[in-house]
């Protein structure tokens, strides 16, 4: 596929070798490759147009300051917010969900309230929501996968009560892989009430996002998943909500007027977007997502579902392999695959195929309430990327066979 | 009887025989699954020593000046590498090892399957049994 092969030239990590083999890397949910044009950006910021933002007249501070707002624009444009307002910049996901549950628990949840996750999430999208309500005196209650991994969406009606003020949830999970019916979950959530939060850190990734279409009321993603520099996230965030928000950090351009007497603060999206600012990383979304939608456009598209279909094929025929995440149809899962095998340790797995140029994820995966509910202390993750070719999946399979017979032996 | 010096010097030798990482990698697997037993009733949270991947647990016993190991993996190149660790320095004084640098662990070539990043119980493993021969001192 001449298309794949072109853009992987776009992707220096990529002609790396390690022990002396190409490196194959499968561990792109973890973060992904970095374009040319995204180091470009970045590398173009921190040594043309160093300069803080927002306040001073300066030619470089100006240009440094145009970038980010542009930015901003661009980011509106690409997840079709209504407005740039509704864009607030962040380190990454994790720092979104934290001011999300800060701000928004802050103004909305009251003791005797309560919040849903499910069972599916990342540590950071359950440890911000227990520190709130363990805050408040509010309850965190837990929406279960089935064995397949799908969400209990029958159990959720029930889970709803009129003290239930936000459902926050995966739109893919990290470890299973399946995309999560967003839309349907905010119809129900909604006709309750209670607001949703759909964590996009994998989802940005893999779904063209439009979160009017989702109807969400928050999405947040992480910038080094989807090509961007690392340090770099967004929160997109209903303007209603916001307005009604408090800040969460303080200091710096958030600030309307500072008096012994009290402050006022910045509108919006100053408001939330408190300190120093990672100016030369946040300008790199832009192309990091315009890179996002070639590779979406191209037929490198065509060509990662052939990869997702022959791994999947080749992962549900071997009776030692236990998938997590098993879809319906292959439509409703991304290309990642969390996955056991009989009598194998998953780091054994892993330091196995390692050695033959393979870097694959093992462990909890940030998720150990998940590890538990399947009855595992851990897991081998392989999650490919656009950039990721057939030839590589083939290598994959047949080391990963190599490195189970070994440890069978 | 060997010094520990000596033991650890055959150790080295013995593995370097191996060139090539898939060999090295079936010894320690070999060795693993030829690792005495560990009692399951010795699997407790106070023998655990817990990383992000594997889990190690250590269990010491001291006759008068000797220190006595005995340790367990859910993972089979963990539990290989142990196995050379608790050839070594079993059996020998708290004085030996708490003077002893470790750094025939290096010269295994084992460094990667030990860095703190691997997120294994191997290097505080490790740092278990240094502090333990301390205390013992």
């Amino acid at each position: 596929m001449v298309e794949v092969e072109k853009i992987r030239k776009e992707f220096p990590e990529l002609g790396e070798t390690v022990y002396g083999k190409p490196l194959v890397y499968l561990d792109n949910a973890a973060t992904s490759q970095r374009p040319l044009s995204v180091i470009r950006k970045w590398t173009e910021l921190s040594t043309k147009y160093n300069a803080n933002l927002h306040r001073a007249v300066h030619h470089i501070a100006d240009i440094a300051t145009t970038e980010y707002e542009q930015t901003r624009d661009a980011v509106r444009a690409y997840l079709n917010a209504d407005s740039r307002e509704e864009i607030i910049f962040t380190s990454g996901a994790t720092a979104a969900l934290n001011l999300v549950a800060y701000s928004f628990g802050e103004a909305f949840l009251n003791p005797g309230d309560d919040i849903i996750v499910s069972e599916a999430e990342h540590h950071s999208n359950i440890v911000p929501w227990q520190l709130l309500c363990d805050r408040k005196g509010a309850r965190l209650k837990v929406l279960p996968v089935d064995d397949s991994g799908h969400l209990r969406l029958d159990l959720l009606p029930d889970l709803l009560t009129p003290r239930t003020k936000l459902l926050s949830v995966a739109h893919i999970s990290n470890v299973l892989g399946l995309i999560n019916p967003i839309k349907e979950i905010v119809n129900i959530c909604h006709s309750n009430n209670c607001a949703v939060l759909a964590d996009g850190a994998q989802g940005i990734v893999h779904e063209r996002v439009d979160v009017q279409d989702l109807g969400c009321d928050f999405y947040v993603f992480s910038g080094h998943k989807v090509y961007a520099a690392p340090g770099t996230g967004v929160l997109y965030g209903r303007r209603e909500w916001l307005e009604q928000m408090p800040p969460f950090l303080s200091g710096g351009e958030m600030i309307g007027t500072v008096r012994w007497s009290g402050t006022t603060f910045a509108p919006l999206p100053q408001k939330f977007e408190a300190g120093t600012q990672n100016m030369a990383g946040i300008p790199t979304l832009r192309a990091a997502l315009q890179m996002a939608d070639e590779m979406r456009n191209t037929r490198t598209e065509a060509a990662l579902n052939e990869v997702k279909e022959f791994i999947l094929n080749a992962l549900l025929s071997n009776p030692k392999i236990h998938l997590f995440g098993n879809p319906v149809s292959s439509e409703e899962k991304i290309p990642l695959f969390s996955f056991s095998v009989e009598h194998c340790h998953h780091e054994d797995l892993a330091l196995i195929l390692d050695k033959m140029g393979i870097a694959v994820r093992s462990g909890q995966m940030c998720a150990e309430p998940l590890m538990d509910r399947f009855g595992v202390t851990g897991m081998v993750r392989a999650s490919f990327a656009p950039y990721n070719t057939l030839e590589e999946a083939k290598y994959f399979i047949k080391s990963l066979d190599r490195a189970i017979n070994m440890l069978e032996g | 009887m060997k010094t520990l010096q000596e033991v650890q010097n055959d150790i080295v030798e013995e593995f370097s025989m191996y060139d090539e990482w898939l060999d090295k990698y079936e010894y320690l697997i070999d060795l693993g699954k030829n690792l005495e037993p560990f009692p399951d009733e010795l699997k407790t949270d106070d023998r655990l020593i817990k990383g992000c991947q594997s889990r190690v647990w250590l269990d010491t016993r001291a006759e008068g000046e000797n220190l006595f190991f005995r340790a367990d993996s859910d993972a089979i190149i963990t539990k290989g590498i142990i196995s050379l660790l608790v050839g070594v320095y079993s059996g020998r004084t708290a004085r030996e090892i708490a003077d002893d640098d470790f750094s025939f662990v290096e010269r295994l070539g084992l460094r990667e399957n030990l860095s703190p990043t691997r997120s294994n119980g191997l290097a505080s493993m490790i740092a278990t049994i240094r502090e333990t021969a301390k205390k013992h001192c």
